[in-house]
């Protein structure tokens, strides 16, 4: 044994500790995977030992490997297994893991339930407060529902240690179960008025967090948190309190006038910067909105302190919200803090300008943005900048924009920049987006064969799918150009080059691009054909696109309604076999397709007649000397450059130029944009005519400006950007806004409402008890009854101390009732004995499970004559449970049964029996828990019934009686509700309930007598006048002796303790009088044994 | 340098992330911090990686160290920066003048007080004093049990 220790504690010496982790692992920078993944070898050898102290050194280094990102989750039943340590040294590595590795997904998680519920409940405050924040990681909706109930009753713990971590974990219940709110909520409230800062801090800080994101649940709250506001004296919960009426405000806005007097108070007397802020912040945004203000804020800005200016920059984007008049004044600035050096303002300050721009400066903040693009050393921050340049230009529809070819430059200017990936592919999009739009504005050959490059297809689908359809819109236009003039040729050669390269689209991966591409190859193959028959097809082509199409919206889909009767999810006709469908469905596609288009039915073409065709076009081709070889070339041109530089840049034809040597493009655009709107307000002075003559030749249909714009500023072209359709049925709501995965949605909780009955929290359910049904398991949680019966549970604690004895029965009180019930208690109390019995020795070997309840106990109970009515804990045997040889002086185990009875009219349930333990004496708790966990008593009492519970205590010696405190928690049920309350106990352990009844013959007797190693003692008492034959029963009875010898007036006795000491006794009887002599091994315990025989034989 | 930034991002722990998303904030974070001058402003815009829009990332920076908070629009941006500060102190407090090695082999130390300050992604206590006292009485606690844990007869 003591070899085995030795060479354990040898072990656990070589073992690495975490600083020899760290210290190795930054010893081999170079093989540190290699040196790791040893490591964590050894740390699964450690975690396979038994010693709860290797196990708990080896997930502490666990931990550390995990924050180095290493998956430790293999583990989680060991971490599992530390958490349930004892020890808080060990519980609290335990749970620092679990934080760090466990969430939802992990499966062994809802193994921790009962642990957790133990630790939370644990006399140690810090056992409680180390699993508070371990769960508060990795709450997961199970947890939060099975320990809703309990961390609620923390919430009113003593120390305010526990009640602060308590509070602030709700959150983290509410949210993973919402239903706990209402319950919960009036005792959080309450805990806004604590005396503890701290924990009157927490519970701001929930309460904050759950106005935050539902407002008008918490309006209610106003005046309480109005009077924190000029009471409390601590910052933090001084930040949050105005943080929460910055978000009540605007829901009533009579707060306002009352909060702008305690506010400013708060800014002249606090010298916390960060109050101030967050005071200044809120005046501005929410009460009274001022230039004044602004300004403020902009000598905030100007402050050389970068975190001044940042959060002024901020708080003025708060502004702009509300007032975005009164920050466009503030450009200059904003526009020159684009050039600080700190990322973080510049960023801020990009944002303020999207809310800046109107009509009139959108040009002159794009400008200075380019400028900034070319600076842009940082790939981020030059893609949020471009970023920011579509989004300022395209927010509302385009709203802003007048002149869309200098939009369109400005992206072709945006797509040249090197570098810009990520940037490319948003731009691209924006462009064919607002493409669609201006196509009729500005159309090309040149553009079209752009566009028909392959490189096309390296783009995304969805951008792919807008090109496609945009080509077609092109070609169009152009087919339309080409047969007006005439050129019968160039149309037919822009046909050829539309069959030439729609092939590439046909087999891209996106079904959309596919799709539409089929479709458009088809149909171009039969405008071909027309036009080799000298057809003109260009109007009706044109026709296509005549009326508006306009994107469908995202959600359209979802508001129509389902008619009445229709099932979409029953099948139309039979579900087809295999085999058909496959063909024919893309062929029914097409063929709806083309009777909407056109009167004519294209000819199904096979494959043989493509390939033929493709040859014949090829030859074609070769032939005419027109015609630009496309095969190699485009992709040899740009074959050097990646992916995105092949976005191609379009070549307008328009009245400018859009190459200006020397200057970027869309400067002229600045240019003549400004020209025009001057010519425009010379025109609109002079004749203030509406009707405008053409400013620019080319564009024939867009040219009638509306020169009623807000600010005067006619665009040059009109563009419809309309918004995304809707269909005409569809359902006006805006409940498909708010994400349903939104975690906060489901805590929009009434908090007003009165608690419903069925409003409880559930409470554990007693696992044990299959036989005894409780009548309802939930516990409502009303707050005002808790609290009273603590008051009278004081009260029986007194009384208990006064009467100075063992152990009582629970008992529930019910108002009126209770006096009664407390005297009916109080005097079986003085009656009620427990007991025990020890036993153990010679028969070891057995199994006592089975001997003892069976054979000792009946016979026990009948010789502590148990009254009838009095619940009397019954003792019983005992044994140890292990034997091993080298402790059997040190270990004994005694049993002690107890009757619990309920004498109240309440139902009582989740009882436990918790014992504080001594040094000496210890009860014996299941494996894993600590020393200060409670035993559940294995079954609920309904009102009247009585039942018996064992429980198992160690002793180490017993030559002394013993006196264990203990306490019995559980809780009440009634027809009103149910509480929890405690029944404080103790238990006694005389000396004679360490003996068990030996018999012994006289000749042994005597041979023990004369060995001469018994200590002796005697006593005497007197004023006895029960008989001889009484009194040997009362100590045969009491003290667990036996008879050996009587002769008249005189009798040996003997007894033998749990560890084997001989007892033998001489009992005389005198005249009023009885004196016994005592001899055992042990002299201290015979001494108390025969003080308790003296007090037993004085009642007499 | 890697190693202190990790154990604090970690800390934050707003959102269980697998620990490859973990590693990689980190080092985005790292880097993004790392590169910022000195004078500059304690804020960062938060990325995708880290939420959103709505979160910052709010950081300080002492010598070798730098000490990130991940915090959305509900925390006071100053708040924080007196927090961190409360932090520094108080470690420096916890370990007696502490230097770099200190967080570096005492993890666990640090994330102890760590959790006496922010609990679950929501700031606990910002009184230094609070959390001195119990940490030191949490260490108490752990050294008596170390004190039973070798004497054999408890052991048992």
């Amino acid at each position: 044994m003591a070899l085995k220790m030795v060479k354990g504690s040898i072990d656990r010496m070589f073992d690495k500790n975490l600083q020899d982790l760290v210290r190795g692992i930054r010893n081999h920078k170079e093989d540190e995977a290699k040196y790791i993944s040893q490591c964590i070898d050894e740390i699964k050898q450690e975690l396979k030992q038994d010693n709860i102290a290797v196990k708990a050194n080896a997930v502490c280094k666990l931990t550390y490997l995990q924050m180095l990102g290493y998956d430790i989750s293999w583990a989680a039943f060991n971490i599992i297994e530390v958490m349930s340590a004892s020890k808080f040294t060990f519980k609290r590595i335990g749970y620092l893991a679990a934080s760090q590795c466990f969430h939802e997904g992990t499966d062994v998680i809802m193994l921790t339930t009962n642990q957790i519920r133990k630790d939370l409940s644990s006399p140690n405050q810090y056992d409680t407060g180390v699993a508070l924040t371990g769960l508060s990681c990795f709450v997961t909706p199970d947890l939060a529902r099975d320990l809703a109930n309990d961390i609620m009753t923390l919430m009113s713990h003593t120390k305010p240690y526990i009640r602060k971590k308590a509070v602030l974990i709700m959150y983290k219940v509410f949210l993973k179960y919402p239903e706990s709110l209402r319950p919960a909520f009036p005792r959080l409230k309450e805990k806004l008025e604590d005396p503890d800062p701290g924990v009157q801090s927490a519970a701001v800080n929930v309460i904050c967090e759950l106005a935050r994101r539902n407002p008008k649940n918490y309006l209610s709250l106003a005046p309480l948190f109005f009077k924190l506001m000029t009471s409390s004296t601590n910052n933090w919960v001084l930040i949050k309190i105005i943080k929460l009426f910055g978000a009540l405000t605007p829901l009533e806005p009579r707060l306002g006038k009352k909060l702008i007097e305690p506010l400013t108070n708060l800014i002249h007397s606090t010298s916390a910067m960060s109050l101030l802020y967050e005071c200044v912040n809120t005046v501005i945004c929410v009460f009274f909105f001022s230039q004044l203000c602004v300004q403020k804020l902009r000598i905030l800005i100007e402050d050389s302190d970068q975190n001044l200016k940042y959060l002024g920059l901020l708080a003025m984007s708060k502004i702009l919200k509300t007032h975005p008049k009164s920050v466009q004044s503030h450009k200059d600035l904003i526009l020159q803090c684009l050039d600080d050096k700190d990322e973080s303002i510049r960023l801020r300050a990009l944002d303020l300008l999207y809310g800046m721009v109107s009509k009139k400066n959108l040009m002159e903040i794009v400008k200075k943005l380019m400028i900034h693009v070319d600076k842009a050393e940082g790939t981020t921050y030059r893609d949020e900048l471009l970023t920011k340049i579509i989004d300022i230009c395209s927010q509302s529809n385009y709203q802003y924009i007048t002149n869309f070819e200098w939009y369109i430059s400005i992206l072709v200017e945006l797509t040249r920049l090197e570098g810009t990936r990520h940037g490319c592919e948003r731009i691209i999009l924006s462009k064919s987006m607002c493409r669609s739009a201006v196509i009729d504005v500005l159309f090309s050959n040149q553009t079209l064969e752009a566009m028909l490059r392959p490189k096309v297809t390296t783009l995304p689908g969805h951008i792919q799918a807008v090109y496609v359809q945009n080509m077609v819109k092109l070609y169009a236009s152009i087919l339309q150009q080409k047969e007006q003039a005439g050129e019968k040729e160039a149309a037919q050669e822009i046909t050829q080059l539309m069959i030439e390269r729609l092939p590439q689209f046909v087999q891209s991966a996106d079904l959309e691009v596919q799709e539409r591409a089929s479709c458009i190859l088809q149909l171009i193959k039969y405008i071909q054909k027309l036009q080799a028959k000298e057809v003109p097809v260009a109007e009706e082509v044109i026709a296509l696109f005549a009326g508006e199409l306009n994107p469908v919206a995202p959600k359209a889909q979802k508001k129509v309604p389902v008619p009445e009767g229709l099932d979409l999810d029953a099948w139309i006709n039979e579900p087809p076999s295999d085999s058909e469908s496959e063909d024919e469905k893309p062929k029914t596609i097409f063929h709806e397709e083309e009777q909407r288009h056109s009167r004519h039915r294209q000819p199904e073409i096979d494959e043989e007649e493509l390939a033929r065709r493709r040859e014949a076009r090829k030859q074609e081709q070769a032939n005419n000397p027109f015609y630009i070889k496309s095969s190699p070339s485009p992709q040899k041109r740009y074959q050097d450059t990646p992916g995105v530089e092949h976005i191609p840049v379009v070549q307008i034809d328009l009245s400018v130029p859009l190459k200006v040597p020397g200057m970027p493009m869309s400067d002229q655009y600045v240019k003549l944009e400004e020209e025009r709107r001057h010519k425009q307000k010379l025109e609109k002075d002079k004749k203030k005519k509406k009707q405008k003559k053409e400013k620019r030749g080319k564009h024939h249909r867009h040219n009638s400006l509306h020169t009623e714009s807000e600010e005067d500023i006619a665009p040059a072209h009109h563009v419809d950007i309309i918004t995304e359709e809707m269909p005409e049925n569809a359902l006006p709501s805006d409940e498909d806004d708010k994400d349903p995965n939104d975690p906060y949605k489901a805590l929009d909780i009434d908090l007003d409402k009165p608690l419903a009955d069925s409003e409880k929290l559930p409470v554990q359910r007693h696992r044990n008890v299959e036989t005894l049904k409780s009548p309802d398991s939930e516990v409502p949680l009303v707050e005002k009854k808790s609290k009273k019966p603590k008051k009278k549970e004081k009260k029986h604690k007194d009384k208990e101390r006064d009467k100075g004895k063992k152990k009582e029965k629970e008992k529930k009180v019910v108002e009126e009732e209770e006096d009664e019930v407390k005297k009916k208690s109080s005097k079986h109390k003085k009656k009620k004995h427990k007991k025990e019995k020890e036993e153990k020795s010679k028969d070891k070997k057995k199994s006592k499970k089975k001997s003892h309840p069976s054979e000792e106990e009946p016979p026990e109970s009948v010789q502590n004559g148990t009254l009838e009515d009095e619940p009397l804990p019954v003792s019983s045997c005992s044994k140890p449970l292990r034997f091993s040889q080298g402790n059997l002086q040190h270990d004994s185990q005694v049993t002690v049964s107890v009757i619990f009875e309920n004498k109240s009219t309440s139902f009582l349930k989740s009882m436990e029996l918790n014992v504080l333990d001594s040094l000496n004496t210890k009860m014996l708790r299941p494996e894993g828990s600590s020393v200060h966990d409670g035993i559940p008593v294995p079954f609920q009492l309904p009102p009247g019934i009585s039942n018996e519970a064992q429980f198992v205590f160690t002793l180490q010696s017993i030559v002394m009686a013993q006196k264990l405190k203990g306490t019995l928690s559980f809780i009440v049920k009634d027809d009103e509700g149910s509480t929890h309350e405690k029944l404080d106990f103790k238990l006694h352990f005389s000396c004679a309930s360490y003996l068990i009844t030996t018999p012994c013959y006289s000749d042994a007797f005597a041979k023990l007598l004369e060995s001469g190693d018994l200590h002796m003692s005697s006593i005497k008492v007197d004023g006895i006048s029960i008989s001889f034959q009484h009194l040997l029963a009362k100590i045969c009875f009491h003290h667990h002796f036996s008879v050996v010898e009587r002769v008249d007036s005189c009798a040996s006795m003997y007894s033998r303790s749990i560890q084997g000491h001989h007892v033998c006794l001489l009992v005389k009887k005198g005249e009023n009088s009885v004196s016994i002599d005592g001899k055992c091994n042990d002299s201290t315990l015979l001494s108390n044994l025969l003080d308790e025989m003296k007090e037993t034989l004085s009642k007499c | 340098m890697h190693l202190q930034l990790s154990r604090e991002i970690n800390s934050v722990r707003s959102v269980k992330e697998s620990e490859d998303t973990q590693q990689q904030i980190i080092r985005e974070t790292f880097h993004l911090v790392s590169k910022r001058d000195e004078n500059v402003c304690n804020f960062l815009e938060g990325g995708l990686l880290i939420g959103g829009s709505d979160n910052k990332l709010i950081y300080r920076h002492y010598a070798t160290l730098y000490f990130v908070f991940c915090v959305d629009s509900s925390e006071s941006e100053l708040g924080i920066l007196d927090l961190i500060q409360v932090f520094v102190e108080t470690l420096d407090k916890c370990f007696e003048n502490v230097c770099e090695l200190d967080l570096i082999f005492h993890v666990d130390k640090v994330h102890n007080i760590l959790a006496e300050m922010v609990m679950g992604g929501m700031v606990l206590e910002t009184n230094m004093n609070e959390i001195v006292t119990q940490i030191d009485a949490q260490n108490k606690l752990e050294k008596s049990e170390t004190f039973i844990f070798q004497s054999p007869r408890q052991d048992r």
